[in-house]
């Protein structure tokens, strides 16, 4: 059962990235043109899942919306792990005041539930899909802060690394050569646990209205944009939460997998 | 080391981090984007001209230092008031205090259907250790962790009041009408908790006390009871705080969905108005029940473990 989970979820992310690369090839149709005259259309040859309530074809709107989505957490992560590892290695190398400064602003980030930061970020920056990628990257980096502070800390004082300093090698080197390698596992175990809870969290504010604008093809957006028709044309809401199902479904699962090969010891998935 | 001391400790690192965090959000929200007066003149309908924008700059206080109007809207604050709505032009104390109470009550209600699915589930699937139970537990809490809670709202909506007709689709009226929403937006931290739970129950199983109380000759009735859930329970409820968060967060966004009339609706209204007074409440007044509410479950621990407290006051 186990053998079977890891090329299971391995196939859902690839055809998820899969649909987000090439969506603008494979699409069948225009995403966002409209067709009053064949307004939610059931599933037939020329529209493979039918059409929307604007005669949208419901097929390139979830492959366009893979692209919106996954763009959009791959953005979190690069911002997370580039402020994570500037602030955590900061505090770890040059420690005393510093590192108590930077460690408060990091509880105070965490003293906030993430999503209530989050919704109050927006409001601060403004709707759009690039502010809710701003947003919820920066109520999430502390804990990779803390993390890469951490293992920056347990680093100095190892006998390795005391050797490479005496041999003369400059601080940047030793960050290089050293301490990057070191924090390469564990950001991978917890990257990968939260990716799933990102898209979530990009889902949901999408779903409040506060990301792509309406005619975009998103998926948490389609799903309020067919709230009007949910009884009539169930299958407009049922299949972008599918869609986003699924991909993190895929996440979770190779989190898991890279958690048990790097890391044993960490609990299981708690998020 | 007394509980009292303990939550006098707690209190003195908790406060200086309020209010630093209030600071915090206070400073972003003048420095985010744009001028607040332009905003305040929007919402008030008042063509912004030089002088209407001097002067609305000048009434807000915009005028002044930030720490200046930080110390202004703090004085405000710790007395209860919280400015006035640009938008509506009413006390933001008593908007939210009138929509918190409904949002507080889906997320407690989420956080007891939390600890009623994921607990007895969770000692279940221990007990009965890669066996079905196990295996059927790990597939809920899989989909669990990785639904989208407001989808899985539709689709409760979709079942149980469309299709089946057994409860209501909106609205908040009783019992029956809270049923569906907390049951959305607990599927996550219900999940993780059966999660922690099993593991910890495996944890106690494999102690050594246990198998000397079952070498005693003690019935199973009272292992399970006395010596597997009360030791195994006190983990994965001191985790309870970080659901909260979790729940309150989820709780808002699983209210659009079901209409249900809390923050969640209050706080978009703020965001697309850009009603700097609501957001700034908003975010404090969350973030202080959040913290209150983690050290109320500390202090719980607190006094139940003595444990706790020596470690922590060490």
């Amino acid at each position: 059962m186990r053998r079977l989970l890891v090329p299971l979820a391995t196939g859902l992310v690839a055809l998820m990235l899969g649909a987000a690369i090439l969506a603008p090839w494979i699409a069948p149709h225009d995403p966002t043109l409209t067709n009053l005259s064949q307004r939610l259309l059931p599933p037939a040859a020329g529209h493979w899942l039918g059409t929307d309530h604007l005669g949208r074809d419901l097929l390139s709107r979830l492959l366009w919306g893979a692209r919106a989505s996954l763009a959009a957490v791959t953005a979190i992560l690069l911002m997370v792990l580039t402020l994570g590892c500037t602030v955590g290695m900061m505090a770890g190398l040059l420690g005393g005041v510093v590192d108590a400064v930077l460690m408060r602003i990091c509880d105070a980030f965490m003293t906030v539930p993430t999503l209530v930061l989050a919704l109050f970020m927006i409001g601060a920056l403004g709707t759009g899909l690039t502010n809710v990628v701003i947003a919820i990257a920066l109520s999430h980096w502390a804990w990779y802060a803390r993390l890469v502070r951490g293992v920056t800390l347990s680093l100095r004082s190892q006998d390795y690394v005391t050797a490479a300093q005496v041999a003369g090698l400059s601080r940047l080197a030793i960050m290089r050569r050293h301490l990057l390698p070191a924090l390469a596992g564990p950001l991978a175990v917890l990257a990968s646990l939260d990716l799933g809870h990102w898209m979530l969290h990009v889902a949901g504010l999408s779903f409040l209205g506060l990301g792509l604008a309406p005619p975009a093809a998103e998926w948490g957006i389609m799903i309020n944009d067919a709230r009007p028709f949910f009884r009539t044309a169930p299958m407009l809401v049922v299949l972008p939460g599918t869609a986003i199902l699924l991909t993190v479904v895929g996440f979770n699962l190779l989190g898991d997998a890279l958690r048990d090969r790097l890391d044993p010891t960490m609990p299981d998935h708690v998020h | 080391m007394t509980v009292l001391g303990f939550a006098l400790r707690r209190l003195a690192t908790l406060l200086p981090l309020l209010l630093l965090v209030s600071f915090g959000f206070f400073a972003m929200l003048r420095l985010g984007r744009g001028d607040p007066a332009l905003d305040y003149l929007r919402l008030a309908q008042i063509p912004p001209t030089d002088a209407a924008l001097a002067l609305a700059r000048q009434e807000l206080g915009l005028d002044r230092t930030i720490l200046l109007q930080f110390a202004s809207w703090l004085g405000g604050a710790v007395q209860g008031d919280l400015g006035i709505s640009w938008f509506t032009h009413r006390p933001v104390t008593e908007e939210i205090a009138h929509y918190l109470p409904a949002t507080l009550q889906l997320a407690g209600t989420a956080m007891l259907v939390t600890i009623l699915v994921g607990v007895p589930l969770g000692i279940w699937a221990a007990m009965n250790r890669d066996r079905w139970p196990d295996h059927l537990t790990r597939v809920m809490t899989f989909l669990g962790v990785s639904v989208p809670n407001f989808w899985l709202g539709f689709l409760l909506v979709l079942l149980f009041a469309v299709t089946l007709g057994w409860l209501p689709a909106i609205g908040r009226d009783g019992l029956s009408s809270i049923l569906l929403p907390a049951l959305a937006t607990a599927a996550m931290s219900a999940s993780v908790m059966l999660r922690l739970v099993r593991a910890s129950v495996l944890g106690v199983l494999g102690e050594a006390h246990l198998r000397f109380a079952r070498a005693r000759g003690l019935p199973a009735r009272t292992l399970l009871g006395r010596h597997i859930v009360l030791n195994a329970m006190v983990p994965p409820l001191t985790a309870i705080g970080l659901h909260l968060g979790e729940l309150m967060g989820g709780a808002m966004v699983v209210e659009t969905v079901f209409g249900w009339p809390g923050l969640g609706r209050y706080a978009l209204q703020a965001i697309g108005n850009r009603d700097y007074p609501v957001l700034q409440g908003f975010v404090v007044v969350m973030t202080a029940v959040f913290v209150l509410c983690n050290l109320l479950v500390d202090l719980i621990y607190a006094w139940l473990d003595p444990r706790i407290r020596l470690e922590r006051a060490a």
